[in-house]
């Protein structure tokens, strides 16, 4: 894994079926895995986001940009290291409740990771934690040592970049100011 | 006002004939039949051809596009129809060629369930085409139709896959025309970034000893004239791709020859050698660098490319001008200043030199021994007056007819560089006919090649298109003999290849013939086909284990090129 960094993708494309499909061949050509992959739509309409998370060295991530942002349907894609972006994870646990009567503690943990109760029932509470990977691993292997996790999951990475504006629409409209030049 | 219904066959057909379409190559069958049945009704407005088996077709769409400039459209059944297509599609890619296929699809509603010839060919074609789209109602044609032509030819020119669905094509909608506008997700031309321009300039000025590498960018882009004016006005030797063979006359005093492999001993050499390496509307494909470690490193390097993702893909260069070249080389032409390089470019004599007598000679003029395939290249370059299409197949057939061809019009080598597809040249030569009825069209092909689509003399015979055939019968699938012969111990390992009598074939499609096995019959024959006013099959029995040379072989640098097999 030397020379490897953690690479953050940020990519737009048109909603339009198949291109999560070219977008992930992109990374299966090359034998890269995917760490994580989120997409949902943009904040502009008819654009979906797409945040995806990889391990590769810069020259692997600079190549691979380019050839996403080439496909026929994609608007934008830019690639960030950790430093450039905000970026954060959601878990949802479902524990036992109760083992959460049992032991007191269970609350006390989830109350200093920072994590949230949001139902509770005789049966299970579900909890939600947002972060980075580790601190919802943290929590996670923290509830396994009381024996109360029930269920599990954890979803992709998704980003906010740090710059000041969303640069996409600005992007955008300097786009279109060269194709009606 | 209310506008009249029309079928989606219909709709397809006008809009083809919108956009320009005039010939075009397919195959019928069920998933397309309405779309043959409309055709039946505009055959006075779409030439259509009908071909033997459909990667004939998109081979033709491919000759077709590559002299003329124009798209290509192919049309075909779905299924096996659709899959018979995959090669074209993935040959077209890689040497971004426009071509537009248009496959019949079962039914939308049937989709997904298996139905009777049914294949997902979006899904197969998307990784190797530059779009792949299904039509799924006849009002959508229009708009998919626009996009699908501007998409394969604008920018970086490719295929584009439409995927018709039967349902698609016999619903009526009204015809309603569709101009292509703003597209969110495609740029074809991408900005070329300020500074760059005069960076270029600056850096060849600076050059002591500069050396340009065209590629078949310089043909896409119709820069053949502006790249010529930046050589002569710097005084820089250039050295051309595979591709890019016509995009400057071969006996032009600038041009060093063919890059890579194949190519010439002077401007491989050279490459290790000049300090600044201005690359044109090519990618770098590691037939033409050798060894990617060593490849250049004493040079400062420019690249001018239209697609962004070819930067630095391949080799790290110090200055990218993204941008239609045909803008950006005659933009870095004015600033560049008139230059003399006489010396440098006289340092090339030397490799030249040594390339004639150990490599030339003996492939284009033995005196005696059996007749080599260079020798038949050379003589029809000069009997077309360098004047003819040249088309070829894939083997030691491609790469003699690249070394020993002439050039003097562009846009005239139709050859599969990325792809190495046999079977490609009979049918691009085909094309290549409707592309350009005014020139001639030679087509050099190898037995182990000729066998692969042969089915395709049937179109000509059809068609009396005026191929003419060279066949260079060595009796071996000679590129991978020699291969065997230099690191594979001599094993041939079923390379051999047994071929049928040719002349008896030629017979049965109508097709003239000719053999010729001594060299004294070899001018003779040529004139005659050369004169011959429709197809004309010659073959020529040439030496059995010949090679070509010079070779920079797998591994090596790109300077380090064997001359001689001892
Ligand atoms: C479709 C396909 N199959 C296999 C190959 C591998 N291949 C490259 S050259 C060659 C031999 C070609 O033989 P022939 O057509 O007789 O041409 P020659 O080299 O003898 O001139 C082969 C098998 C290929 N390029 N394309
Ligand atoms: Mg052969």
């Amino acid at each position: 894994m030397e020379d490897k960094t953690l690479y953050t993708l940020i990519i737009f494309s048109e909603n339009v079926a198949g291109l999560l499909n070219q977008i992930t061949s992109v990374f299966t050509r090359r034998q890269i895995n995917i760490e994580s992959l989120n997409v949902s739509a943009s904040s502009i309409e008819g654009l979906h986001r797409y945040t995806i998370t990889c391990f590769c060295d810069e020259a692997t991530i600079h190549k691979m940009v380019g050839q996403i942002e080439k496909k026929i349907g994609v608007v934008r894609a830019q690639f960030f290291v950790s430093d450039d972006i905000f970026i954060q994870e959601t878990a949802l646990f479902k524990l036992s409740t109760q083992k959460m009567l049992e032991h007191r503690e269970i609350s006390k943990i989830i109350r200093i990771h920072s994590a949230k109760i949001v139902e509770v029932n005789p049966t299970y509470a579900i909890v939600t934690k947002g972060g980075m990977t580790e601190e919802i691993l943290s929590l996670f292997h923290t509830l396994m040592q009381w024996d109360c996790v029930l269920q599990y999951v954890r979803s992709g990475a998704i980003a906010i970049t740090k710059n000041k504006r969303e640069l996409l629409d600005e992007y955008l409209a300097e786009r279109k100011e060269r194709y009606e030049a | 006002m209310t506008r009249t219904k029309i079928s989606g066959a219909e709709i397809l057909m006008r809009s083809l004939v919108a956009e320009g379409v005039k010939t075009l190559f397919g195959y019928p069958g069920g998933a397309i039949m309405p779309v043959f049945d409309a055709l039946y009704d505009y055959s006075d407005r779409l030439h259509h051809i009908l071909v033997r088996h459909e990667q004939g077709a998109v081979h033709a769409a491919e000759g077709f596009a590559r002299v003329s400039g124009e798209v290509g459209v192919c049309l075909v059944t779905s299924g096996p129809g659709a899959t018979n297509t995959v090669t074209g599609i993935a040959d077209a890619m890689l040497d971004s060629t426009p071509i537009v296929v248009i496959a019949g699809q079962v039914g939308a509603q049937m989709l997904g369930s298996d139905a009777f010839q049914e294949c997902d060919i979006v899904n197969v074609t998307q990784p190797i085409s530059k779009w792949a789209y299904q039509i799924r109602s006849a009002e959508d044609i229009t708009r998919a139709v626009s996009l699908a032509f501007h998409i394969a030819r604008s920018g970086r020119p490719g295929p584009v896959v439409l995927d018709f669905t039967r349902n698609a094509q016999v619903e009526t909608a009204e015809y309603v025309p569709k101009k292509v506008g703003f597209q969110r997700g495609y740029e074809a031309v991408p900005p070329t970034k300020p500074g760059s321009i005069e960076a270029a300039a600056e850096m060849i000025n600076a050059a002591k000893k500069p050396l340009v590498l065209i590629g078949q960018g310089v043909e896409l882009g119709e820069a053949q004239k502006e790249v010529r004016q930046l050589i002569e006005k710097a005084d820089m030797p250039a050295g051309c791709t595979l591709l890019g063979l016509s995009a400057l006359p071969t006996n032009h005093p600038l041009n060093m020859g063919m890059l890579g492999m194949h190519g010439s001993l002077a401007s491989n050499v050279k490459t290790q050698e000049c300090d600044l390496l201005i690359a044109i509307g090519m990618r770098f494909d590691d037939r033409i660098t050798g060894k990617i470690s060593t490849y250049a490193r004493q040079a400062k390097k420019i690249h001018f490319d239209i697609d962004p993702s070819e930067i630095n893909k391949n080799i790290a260069v110090d200055l990218a001008v993204l941008g239609d070249c045909k803008k950006t080389v005659s933009a870095v032409t004015a600033l560049v200043k008139e230059n003399n390089h006489q010396a440098w470019r006289d340092s090339f004599n030397e490799y030249k030199d040594k390339e004639q007598r150990l490599v030339i000679e003996p492939e284009v003029f033995p005196k005696e021994g059996p007749v080599k395939m260079g020798e038949v290249i050379e003589r029809v370059a000069t009997q077309s007056h360098e004047k003819a299409i040249v088309v070829t197949d894939v083997g030691q057939n491609q790469m003699l007819s690249a070394r020993y061809s002439r050039f003097t019009e562009k846009r005239s080598i139709v050859t599969s560089g990325g792809m190495g597809t046999m079977g490609f040249g009979l049918p691009a030569a085909i094309g290549a006919t409707f592309g350009r009825p005014d020139r001639t069209v030679c087509l050099f092909v190898g037995d182990g090649g000729l066998q692969m689509t042969i089915e395709e003399l049937g179109t000509i015979m059809e068609q009396q298109c005026p191929v003419k055939v060279v066949l260079l019968n060595n009796n071996y699938l000679g590129n991978v003999r020699q291969w065997q012969e230099l690191f594979f111990d001599r094993r041939y390992s079923f390379t051999h290849m047994l071929s049928p009598d040719y002349g008896k074939i030629a017979e049965a499609y109508r097709i003239p013939y000719t053999l010729v096995t001594e060299r004294e019959q070899l001018d003779n024959a040529i004139a005659q086909m050369l004169s011959a006013k429709g197809p004309y099959l010659l073959e020529v029995a040439v030496m059995e284990e010949d090679n070509v040379l010079p070779m920079c072989c797998p591994g090596d640098d790109v300077d380090d090129m064997l001359l001689e097999i001892k």
